[in-house]
């Protein structure tokens, strides 16, 4: 059996004032290779803790995680992250960044040159392969993490809101990066974010999650992240459909933001 | 009073180099560079840059300052020094006839440490007879003045006046170079002007310092040369360090990767880190003995904690996302640890070796005043017992200088190390 799947997911924790938090609830899912999933949700509805618990550094209270036929226990090369900022490994090269994964398992020098300096090529980084990471602007940083977890060859990609630190100009020519790799290779790709545009953009599925406790609210599925590939992005956004369906889930949230306030109001 | 004075002199000297060098700035072209053109500076840390000149001035002004205060001969200018010469005051006698007659005292003032032979003074006429004594600038001298004058012995004969001015028993006057006062057996007791520069043995001249310098480099001191001393010194601290840190760091790490390392050890580490090393030293010479061992410990323990506390703090300020990362690529924990851990650690690594170092050098320096053959506090120590001054201010700068040497080192290795830190 090949493919990602999350079978009723929950995780409970308790609290040191005796109350306990319900992250998640009941969450069930099913990726098949290759696909490319958004997470939306407004803060707190669990997004994050789902991503943790798949990429194995949680463990949920109840439910597992099957991937391409085992269980998910623990942190492993075939899931690699991809996080906001700061997970670069900044007393190294571009480089070495780049090679981290296959050095670890002991690849020989050859091998790993030729994976990083593809890699690096295809993320646009060819001349700075020899730089420090800290020489490098915020979105040649995130290119550096991407080629670093696809140098690892992983099954799926898990990625924590990658573009939220850049500029909305860097952010744009990004989202194109990261619809161009999840074509080239085939992986399936798990990517949470707070922005509407960019879970329109970068999902063929779309979740929208809801808080207290976490759990799937609506799922999408979108034609627009395949239009991306072959189109440039801001013609996809004024394209059929998009104004609407981004209207439609901005009020969904809009609405839970609400009833939150109005819960926390109603307990105080 | 010579301290006030330096004081005023100092304060003053400062406020006149500024309004000196802002006089001269303003007659030249200003260069404009961005910082130039704020507006705000004060308050705005950006905006101050060390003024150059400034620095430079200031180090002029406190060699200015000793060697005005001093007599050195590397100053144009002085402040009056002590009185040197030939002198001389005359006293009134009375004898039991109560007839007067005056008499002359000549002082031959020389430099301490010259031998100086009195002359013999020509009687002179009258029954008080002229006297002669010698003394050492900065001394005074007893001059038993009636000594060999005619009829000192018989009632009523005494000395009345010096230069003309009254004097009693318990009184002073002051003549043309110096004070004259009267003990209560009625000699005569002169201090020549002491001037206001200080006493070598206070504080010696620059050039005095560099000469000892130069000799003590040459010929040594107290049966070590004084690259022994000095070598002595640095040898300690970096075995102390090197074996601080060698325990201090791995237990450090322990302590930020294990829960049970760190309950175990936080409460030692915690109470023993503010023990000023100083207060060790009893303890340490009654178990470990004055010599080489006992040092060495001293500074162990001088160093060992602050590592430990560093290495702690260099795991604890890993950010998460880099472990995750690490692990989601595969790397294993001995991995994580080689290549994230510790490179992610080291500037907190060189901030606590450089931490470290200065506490193990000052430590050192106090060690050896307790007891020592040989080091840089011990040549000090030594030489205050001799009031040789300027061996121990010679001492003063050489440790400041090798101070200064060692975290100048310390932090071009860190740059050169990890260039990463601060910019990521």
């Amino acid at each position: 059996m090949t493919g990602l799947s999350i079978e009723n997911l929950s995780m409970r924790f308790d609290l040191p004032n005796g109350g306990h938090v319900q992250a998640l609830k009941d969450v069930s899912l099913s990726l098949q290779n290759g696909e490319l999933l958004s997470v939306l949700g407004p803060s707190g509805c669990g997004k994050t803790t789902l991503l943790n618990i798949l990429a194995g550094f949680l463990a949920p209270t109840d439910g597992r995680v099957v991937l391409n036929g085992h269980d998910v226990k623990g942190p492993d090369a075939e899931r690699g992250m991809v996080f906001q900022k700061g997970a670069l490994f900044e007393w190294m090269s571009v480089r070495q960044n780049v090679d981290f994964g296959p050095r670890m398992k002991g690849m020989a020098k050859m091998e790993r040159d030729k994976i990083a300096d593809h890699l690096l090529e295809t993320v646009g980084l060819q001349d700075f392969k020899e730089k420090a990471v800290y020489e490098l602007s915020g979105g040649m940083q995130q290119r550096v993490a991407l080629a670093r977890c696809l140098a690892n060859d992983p099954d799926v990609i898990l990625m924590d809101e990658p573009l939220g630190a850049l500029d909305a100009l860097t952010r744009e020519k990004m989202q194109g990066l990261v619809l161009k790799l999840w074509k080239e290779t085939g992986k399936t790709v798990i990517l949470i974010t707070h922005s509407v545009e960019e879970a329109l953009l970068l999902g063929e599925r779309l979740l929208v999650m809801a808080p207290r406790p976490g759990r799937i609210h609506k799922e999408y599925k979108l034609p627009f992240a395949e239009r991306g590939v072959n189109a440039d992005l801001r013609d996809v956004k004024k394209g059929e459909g998009f104004a609407e369906t981004r209207d439609e889930i901005l009020s969904m949230i809009w609405g839970m933001e609400e009833e939150i306030m109005g819960r926390t109001e109603a307990t105080q | 009073m010579t301290g006030y004075l330096i004081l005023f002199v100092y304060i003053a000297l400062f406020i006149g180099a500024y309004t000196l060098v802002q006089v001269v700035r303003r007659s030249r072209a200003a260069t404009q560079d961005f910082t130039s053109l704020k507006t705000v500076t004060f308050g705005d840390e950006s905006a101050i840059r060390s003024d150059r000149a400034a620095s430079v001035i200031s180090i002029l002004v406190i060699f200015l300052i000793w060697g005005a205060f001093t007599g050195s001969k590397l100053v144009p200018l002085h402040v009056p020094g002590p009185f040197a010469g030939d002198t001389s005051f005359s006293y009134e006698a009375v004898n039991a006839a109560g007839e007067t007659d005056q008499a002359t005292v000549s002082v031959i003032v020389h430099q301490v440490g010259e031998d100086v032979e009195a002359p013999e003074a020509a009687p002179g006429d009258g029954f008080a007879k002229d006297d002669a004594a010698t003394v050492a600038t900065w001394r005074q001298v007893l001059i038993r003045a009636n000594r060999n004058d005619e009829g000192r012995t018989e009632e009523g004969f005494k000395i009345t006046a010096i230069d003309g001015q009254p004097i009693a028993p318990g009184e002073k006057v002051s003549v043309e170079d110096g004070d004259v006062s009267m003990t209560a057996k009625g000699s005569l007791n002169f201090t020549p002007h002491k001037g206001l520069q200080m006493e070598p043995i206070w504080m010696p001249s620059p050039e005095a310092v560099a000469y000892r310098f130069v000799e003590i480099a040459n010929e040594g001191y107290q049966n070590f040369t004084l690259w022994e001393h000095l070598g002595w010194s640095l040898i300690r601290v970096v075995v102390g360090f090197a074996a601080g840190a060698a325990l201090g760091i791995p237990l450090g790490y322990a302590m930020g990767l294990s829960g049970w390392f760190r309950g175990w050890f936080d409460p030692i580490v915690e109470f023993m880190r503010p023990v000023p090393p100083l207060a060790l030293i009893p303890l340490v010479i009654i178990w470990f003995g004055i010599w080489e061992t006992g040092k060495i410990v001293l500074l162990f323990l001088a160093a060992l904690w602050i590592m430990t506390i560093a290495a702690r703090a260099g795991v604890s300020g890993v950010n998460i996302s880099k472990v995750h990362a690490a692990y989601s690529l595969g790397a294993s924990r001995w991995q994580i640890l080689r290549h994230v851990i510790i490179p992610n650690s080291l500037p907190e690594i060189f901030t606590g070796a450089r931490v470290a170092m200065g506490v193990c050098w000052g430590t050192v320096v106090a060690a050896e005043l307790v007891a020592a053959q040989k080091g840089a506090g011990m040549m000090i120590i030594a030489a205050s017992k001799f009031q040789l001054t300027d061996i121990v201010i010679m001492g003063i700068v050489l440790i400041g200088v090798i101070g200064y040497g060692i975290d100048t080192l310390m932090r071009m290795a860190e740059k050169a190390l990890v260039p990463w830190k601060g910019r990521f």
